[in-house]
Order: C-alpha cells, then sequence, then structure tokens
C-alpha cells in the first residue's frame, strides 16, 4: 500500500456535535496559536445530529457569553412542562419529575445549532471538515493513539478502486479527541482496546426515533414540553415518549426505547408509530405533514457505565463516554461542559494524562453521581422504577447504594423463554406508512456502489441460530429497515440495505450475538436530517 | 487559454422540496445546499482539459449572497485556480444572469465558457443559450463529450433523436449533460489551499447590471397527493372496488 498523504495538528476532533465543536472552540479560545482540526462525516454540521432538544442553557452561556443575544435559528424558551402516565385509551397527569422541570432551558433543534455553531467555530480559527469520515485509528510507535485515518473514496463495492478512488489522508497529531456521540465507531475499538471499561458496568442505550411535523395552524403551542410513559410499551420495557413544541406551527416529537428490552419480537419503530396514534396525541398530528424524521441511539448507562476517558493519546467526551443525564433526557450540556473541560486541560500541555481525574472531580459527573439509581431502578419495572426514582431524587442521590446495569444485548430474551405480553396495538393511519417511508424523511443517501458498511461477521448465524433462538430482531431493530431476510433459488439469505442507514448504531448494541459492526462509510453519506 | 465556470448554488439533490406553507416560494430554511450538479460536471470538465494541457486556467463564478462562496470555496478544492462572486441578494433570471456572466467574460476574456445544461433548482435551461447570443459566440449545449483542437471544440450533444456531434469555434459557450463525466471527490488537504485561492467579490450594481424580472412567479405548489391505496384479497374484490369508483 502506498504513504498516505499526512496533515500535522495539535488536537484532532472526531465529530462536530456539541461537545467536539465546544472542544475545539474553547481551545482556540485559550489558545490562538494550537492548530485545531474537526472531522465530521455528515455531508454537513449537524446533517447527522438528531436530539430533543430542550437545552439547558448555562453551558452555552460559559462558552459563548452573548449568544442570547444572536439565537440559534430554532429557540423556543420553555414554558411549560407536563408529564403524563398513558394507557392505551386514557392518560393520566403525573406531578412532575423535578428533573423535567425546564423552567429557563430552550427548546432548539440540536442539528440546527450545531450548524450554527460551526461558522462561529471557524471563525475562531478552526478548521472543520464535513464530508470526511475518522474510519481508523492511527497508531504511534509506542502503541499510543496518534491521529485518524481518513476514509477512502470512490471504492466500489466489490473493494476496487473505481475511476474516482482517492485515497484517505492520515491526519497526526499528539491528541485526538473522540466526540462521536453515542456508540462512536472508534471510541468502540479504543474502549476495548485500551480496556478503558474494566472498572464500569457495561454500557446501556436507548433508541430513539424522531419526527419534525408541521400541524395545522394554532395546534402548536411554543414553548409547551410533554412526556410521556406508559402505553404503548409493557411495564417491563422502560422508555416514553417526548413532545416539544416549537414555533412556526412545528412540533419535535419522538419516542425513545431502552435496548436492554426482552422481547425479541418489539419493533422500536412500530411502538413510536403507535404512540403516534394515542387518542390525546393524534389530533395534534392529523392534518399536518411530516417534515424530516430519523433515529440515534442514547446513551444511557450514566454515572456507572462510565469508561475511563483517557488513553495514550486520546480523549473521550459526550455521549462517546456517555456523560447524558438519563432521567432528564438530556446530553447536550454535559457534551458541552465536558468538551470546554477537555480544551482547558489540552491547552495546558497537549497530553491526555490526567484528564479522567479531572472529569471525575468536576460538576459533568457530580450531576451524573446524583441521578445514578434512577434509571437502573426502572430494571424491575414501572411502578419499582418511579418508586426509586423518588427516593433517589427526594435524597438526592446521596443513599449509599449504587444499582447496576446489563449489557443490554444480553438482557433480549430467546423467543422459546419469552411470551410476549398482549400489544393489542392498533390499525395506523398517519405516515409514515412503514420504515422506507420514514427513511425518505430523513433524506439518507448512500453511493450504492460501495463496500457495505454493516459488518455482519458471520451470516451463518442469522440463517440458523438466530432465526430459531431470536427470529432475526435485526429485521424489527433496525428503525431504517435495513436487514430483511429474503429467499431465493439459494435459500434463505440476510439482506442489508446499507443504502437506508441512518447511522443510529442500534444494530451494533443490540445484536444478540455481538456480529453486527458498523464502520463509517464513505464520507458525505448518511442521513441529511434538516431541523432534527 | 482560459475556462469560465459557472456555478450556482441549490438545494442539494437528495433533499425533498417542500413548498413553503403561504406559496411563496421552496423553504430552504435548515435545508442542505450544494453546487448544481451540472455545473459540478461543467467544473469537472474544465478541470480535465486543463489537467490535459490545453488550458491554463479555470475560473469559478457564482451569482448570489455571500453564501454562495461557500460552493465557490468547493469548487476552489476541487481544483479551479480562483473564483468571483457577483453579489446580490436577489435571485436572478437567466437573462439577468447571463447578463451578467457577460461582464465577467468580457474582463476576463475566456477561450471557453463552461456552464450546466440547467440549475435543479428552477430547471430553465437558458442562461447558457442567452450568454452565447449576448456574446455573439457559438453554443454547444448538452454535451456528453467535448474535444479542443486547433481553436474548436468537437461537441457531442444528448439530443431527443440520440447524439449529434458539433464542431464550433473558439471562444464558445458550453453546456454540461449529466453523462459528460463523474466529478472527482476533494482530498481534504486541498480545502486548506482552497482557502488560500484568490476569491474576488463584485457587487451586482457595479457590473451595471439591474436584477429586474421579466418573468414574476404567482404561486407554488405541491403535487397532488396521491390517494391512499386499498388492498384487495381477490380479482373479483379488485372488479368490485373499481366498479365502485366507476372505473369499470
Ligand atoms: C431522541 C433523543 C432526544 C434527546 N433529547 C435531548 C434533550 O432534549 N436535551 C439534551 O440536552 N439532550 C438530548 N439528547 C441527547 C443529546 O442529543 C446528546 O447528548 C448530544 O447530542 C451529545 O453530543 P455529542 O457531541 O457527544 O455527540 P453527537 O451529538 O452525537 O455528535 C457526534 C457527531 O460526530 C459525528 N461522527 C461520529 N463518528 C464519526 C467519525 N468516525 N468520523 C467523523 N464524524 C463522526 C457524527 O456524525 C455527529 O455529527 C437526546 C438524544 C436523542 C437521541
Ligand atoms: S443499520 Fe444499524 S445503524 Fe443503520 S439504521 Fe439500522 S440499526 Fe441504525
Amino acid at each position: 500500500m502506498s504513504e498516505r498523504e499526512v496533515m500535522e495538528y495539535d488536537v484532532i476532533v472526531v465529530g462536530a456535535g456539541p461537545a467536539g465543536l465546544a472542544c475545539a472552540m474553547h481551545l482556540k479560545q485559550l489558545n490562538e496559536a494550537l492548530n485545531v482540526c474537526v472531522i465530521e462525516k455528515a455531508a454537513e454540521v449537524g446533517a447527522h445530529i438528531l436530539s430533543g432538544a430542550v437545552i439547558e442553557p448555562q453551558a452555552l452561556d460559559d462558552l459563548l457569553p452573548g449568544w442570547r443575544d444572536h439565537p440559534p435559528p430554532i429557540c423556543v424558551p420553555a414554558e411549560k412542562d407536563e408529564f403524563w402516565l398513558l394507557s392505551k385509551t386514557g392518560r393520566k397527569r403525573l406531578p412532575n419529575p423535578p428533573q423535567m422541570n425546564n423552567h429557563g432551558n430552550f427548546i432548539m433543534s440540536l442539528g440546527a445549532l450545531c450548524a450554527w455553531l460551526a461558522p462561529q467555530a471557524e471563525a475562531l480559527g478552526v478548521d472543520i471538515f464535513p464530508g470526511y469520515a475518522a474510519a481508523d485509528i492511527r497508531y504511534t510507535d509506542t502503541g499510543a493513539v496518534g491521529g485518524v485515518i481518513i476514509g477512502d473514496m470512490g471504492v466500489a463495492k466489490d473493494g476496487s478502486r473505481k475511476a474516482t478512488y482517492v485515497e484517505g489522508i492520515e491526519i497526526h497529531a499528539p491528541v485526538t479527541v473522540l466526540a462521536e456521540g453515542c456508540r462512536g465507531h472508534l471510541s468502540k475499538r479504543l474502549i476495548q482496546r485500551f480496556e478503558l471499561d474494566k472498572d464500569c458496568d457495561p454500557q446501556t442505550y436507548g433508541i430513539g426515533i424522531k419526527e419534525l411535523w408541521r400541524v395545522e395552524t394554532g395546534k402548536a403551542r411554543p414553548g409547551l414540553i410533554q412526556h410521556s410513559i406508559g402505553w404503548p410499551l409493557d411495564r417491563q420495557t422502560y422508555g416514553g415518549s417526548f413532545i416539544y413544541h416549537l414555533d412556526k406551527d412545528r412540533v419535535a416529537l419522538g419516542f425513545i426505547t431502552a435496548l436492554d428490552y426482552r422481547d425479541a419480537r418489539l419493533s422500536p419503530f412500530e411502538a413510536f408509530q403507535q404512540f403516534k396514534h394515542h387518542p390525546s396525541i393524534r389530533p395534534l398530528l392529523e392534518g399536518g405533514e411530516i417534515l424530516s424524521s430519523g433515529a440515534r441511539a442514547v446513551v444511557e448507562g450514566g454515572y456507572q457505565s462510565l469508561p475511563k476517558t483517557e488513553m495514550p493519546g486520546a480523549l473521550l467526551i459526550g455521549d462517546a463516554a456517555g456523560t447524558l443525564n438519563v432521567p432528564k433526557i438530556k446530553g447536550t450540556h454535559q457534551a458541552v461542559r465536558g468538551g470546554m473541560l477537555a480544551a482547558a486541560h489540552l491547552a495546558q500541555s497537549l497530553s491526555s494524562e490526567g484528564f479522567d481525574r479531572k472529569l471525575r472531580r468536576s460538576p459533568v459527573v457530580a450531576e451524573l453521581k446524583k441521578v445514578r439509581n434512577i434509571r437502573p431502578g426502572f430494571n424491575k419495572g414501572l411502578w419499582a422504577g418511579l418508586r426509586t426514582a423518588v427516593i433517589e431524587t427526594v435524597t438526592g442521590g446521596r443513599l449509599p447504594r449504587t444499582l447496576s446495569n446489563h449489557a443490554d444485548h444480553r438482557m433480549l430474551k430467546k423467543l422459546d423463554d419469552y411470551s410476549p405480553p398482549d400489544r393489542d396495538w392498533v390499525e395506523r393511519e398517519l405516515p409514515p406508512r412503514d420504515r422506507l417511508a420514514s427513511v425518505y424523511f430523513a433524506a439518507t443517501d448512500h453511493e450504492e456502489d460501495q463496500p457495505v458498511h454493516l459488518k455482519v461477521a458471520d451470516t451463518d448465524i442469522c440463517i440458523s441460530q438466530c432465526t430459531e433462538e431470536y427470529g432475526n430482531p435485526c429485521t424489527r431493530f433496525c428503525p431504517a429497515g435495513v436487514y430483511e431476510m429474503v429467499e431465493d433459488q439459494s435459500g434463505r439469505n440476510l439482506q442489508i440495505n446499507a443504502a437506508n442507514c441512518v447511522h443510529c448504531k442500534t444494530c451494533d448494541i443490540k445484536d444478540p450475538y455481538q456480529i453486527i459492526d458498523w464502520v463509517t462509510p464513505e464520507g458525505g453519506s448518511g442521513p441529511n436530517y434538516q431541523n432534527l | 487559454m482560459k475556462i469560465l465556470v459557472g456555478i450556482k448554488r441549490v438545494v442539494d439533490y437528495n433533499v425533498r422540496i417542500r413548498v413553503k406553507p403561504d406559496g411563496s416560494g421552496v423553504d430552504t430554511d435548515g435545508v442542505k445546499m450544494s453546487i448544481n450538479p451540472f455545473d459540478e460536471i461543467a467544473l469537472e470538465e474544465a478541470l480535465r482539459i486543463k489537467e490535459a494541457g490545453k488550458a491554463e486556467e479555470v475560473i469559478v463564478v457564482s451569482i448570489g449572497g455571500d453564501e454562495c462562496q461557500q460552493q465557490l470555496r468547493t469548487g476552489l478544492a476541487m481544483g479551479a485556480d480562483r473564483a468571483i462572486q457577483i453579489q446580490t441578494d436577489q435571485a436572478l433570471q437567466p437573462l439577468a444572469a447571463a447578463k451578467a456572466l457577460l461582464k465577467i467574460v468580457q474582463q476576463e476574456q475566456p477561450g471557453l465558457v463552461l456552464l450546466g445544461k440547467q440549475a435543479i433548482d428552477d430547471d430553465n435551461n437558458q442562461t447558457g443559450q442567452m450568454l452565447a447570443a449576448l456574446w455573439g459566440r457559438p453554443q454547444a449545449t448538452f454535451a456528453s463529450q467535448v474535444v479542443l483542437e486547433d481553436g474548436t471544440a468537437t461537441v457531442t450533444r444528448e439530443v431527443d433523436a440520440g447524439l449529434e456531434t458539433i464542431a464550433v469555434d473558439l471562444p464558445a459557450v458550453v453546456t454540461s449533460d449529466l453523462r459528460l463525466n463523474e466529478p472527482r471527490f476533494v482530498k481534504l488537504p486541498e480545502i486548506m489551499k482552497a482557502k488560500r485561492k484568490p476569491l474576488d467579490v463584485q457587487p451586482l450594481a457595479d457590473l451595471g447590471i439591474e436584477s429586474g424580472h421579466q418573468l414574476s412567479v404567482t404561486r407554488h405548489a405541491p403535487p397532488a397527493q396521491r390517494a391512499r391505496g386499498v388492498m384487495v384479497e381477490s380479482a373479483a374484490e379488485l372488479v368490485s372496488e373499481l366498479k365502485n369508483r366507476g372505473l369499470l
């Protein structure tokens, strides 16, 4: 293989989400002379970002004093919180959990926020490279992380080089900051290689599916924040909905299903669509239209699952580390604070050493510690969970106990060992009809003639063992319908419609045999989210 | 020889076009914008001609607000030598665009002007033809192959009946069709180099061009929605459904 072209930087940031952008910007704020670049796999900054998002603004105040005078394009002050328990046909208002008190917060589109931050980062002198995926890690002679390797472009499905082939370059730097968000694929490799998770619980996740709607005039109530638990999920499955009312008749709504669910027959996509048909929700959407939709995994492990966040030559920040506060379902302020903390650390020494200790002594981890038992409290079901939540909230997390987390993929039950609850789901009428119709609103685009970026280590397992044991749950948990079992002359086979992938990472997480590895496709491919 | 390439900033071809609720235009809020794909092909062709030693300089020109500098920088990163922005906040119609481009043609005296056959936003397919007429030079539209030799361009054109090959004297205007070439990927270091290449901004008013419109758009509307389908179980049911709708 030829020597790759090399570029040098002082710090490389992988991922232009809130964590990566905050880190890069703050580095330049602290020391203008540092050379900092940000690599982003989306064609444009923000196009792969999907969030709620009700955002706590204090971290933004720290990063950009004065931002309130020039707010990002979607920014609606929180007005009112509602928390509901749904049954199939009714609903009951619950007292607002204090974590869900959003007074002083803003409803934003995180994608739009990042797209708005990017030019400000560039004005500070950060080089941002959207449309390029950090495909691999470059190691130094001593085995430390020494930078990243950008993915090649113009490779055909069979691995051969097309006429447009361009070899990806290497970028070298003393420190690489992984800000890939939840289940980052390089972060995953590094966590394994440096055994960063050997002293913590396994990480846990949820899958969030979201749609942005334009509803009939007058139906949206800007600033209203609604959350629900209960139907359509059963009591054993953790999850719930959010509806955030924006301006201009727009409403952002979504549903998060925890990926430690047991029922191999469950489809989180279908659960979301069912939720939309609840008698209290459906009238809001009727007569409206979907503007954009997508899905993204959420990191839920919190305090007890936080891996070591430093290794030789690299740091993990934001959701790549797992700093999201689950009871609040807020990770943006944590990502920004963590990114700034990393910048302050690196501005001193350009070395990763000592960052983990600083992070654990910071407000970022203090916030996680306080709420550490709330999410695992729900492992015993909805009522036990609500009870734990009350106790932990009242005591401020000071009880001397820490409940533990279990790897999501181990929680799936074999078909024979589990009798699914009667879901009693309704006939649907609101769009999208199915996952394909939904992918259309994600505007996802992958060049068809490129290697499949979902690496399934052994498809024999899919055809035989998995079919028998779990009934191929990938065909249900993928929100984009990427995995299909098809029958032709050669028999039953797994078909991977990689072009539909929206980069949510659910398959990498939930596959019970852990044989699916999500890798970066050609830079610039993937969803083109609009204001998600 | 210099080659002048026009590039327009348009809504990316992957984006679902949505009409604003009040029918006043297309919603571009938070929408991905790109170089018009036909213009990208035109630029690729210009770069290949230069790389083959048949031109010395490739200049990209765009008409628009400062946002279009993003597309000009992409053009520079692909390999253009310098860029010109004709600055205006108005969306120009083809005749005004052609007049503005003519001013740049007069300044730069290119041997070849390469444009996309049309922009995918309004699909007018007029600017190239109008520019050639105003300039008083030949045109070769819908090019799927361009060969330059001894002051002529031999251009294969995609026409309804198939392919047509014509030879035009240079300087001329050539507009590209889809099959002319496949544009290159930009190598990351080229983005850094592009930042240092010259980008000249010329306000439209300074060129003495008025952005006035000859055409007025009265309304935008999305195509009618298809009604929901019905699944039928049998041929008999199909027949009765068709009869119900008065189709049989
Ligand atoms: C459904 C849902 C609702 C949420 N609601 C809220 C909320 O209301 N409030 C709140 O504060 N938080 C919310 N969150 C959480 C919040 O979105 C995350 O905490 C936040 O996005 C984390 O930021 P990050 O920068 O760590 O990662 P991300 O925002 O995920 O950004 C990572 C970026 O890195 C890029 N990237 C990844 N890998 C590579 C690679 N190898 N090469 C190049 N680029 C790469 C990605 O394309 C992406 O742009 C929600 C999340 C979800 C999924
Ligand atoms: S293939 Fe995997 S990463 Fe892609 S959309 Fe499906 S579950 Fe998500």
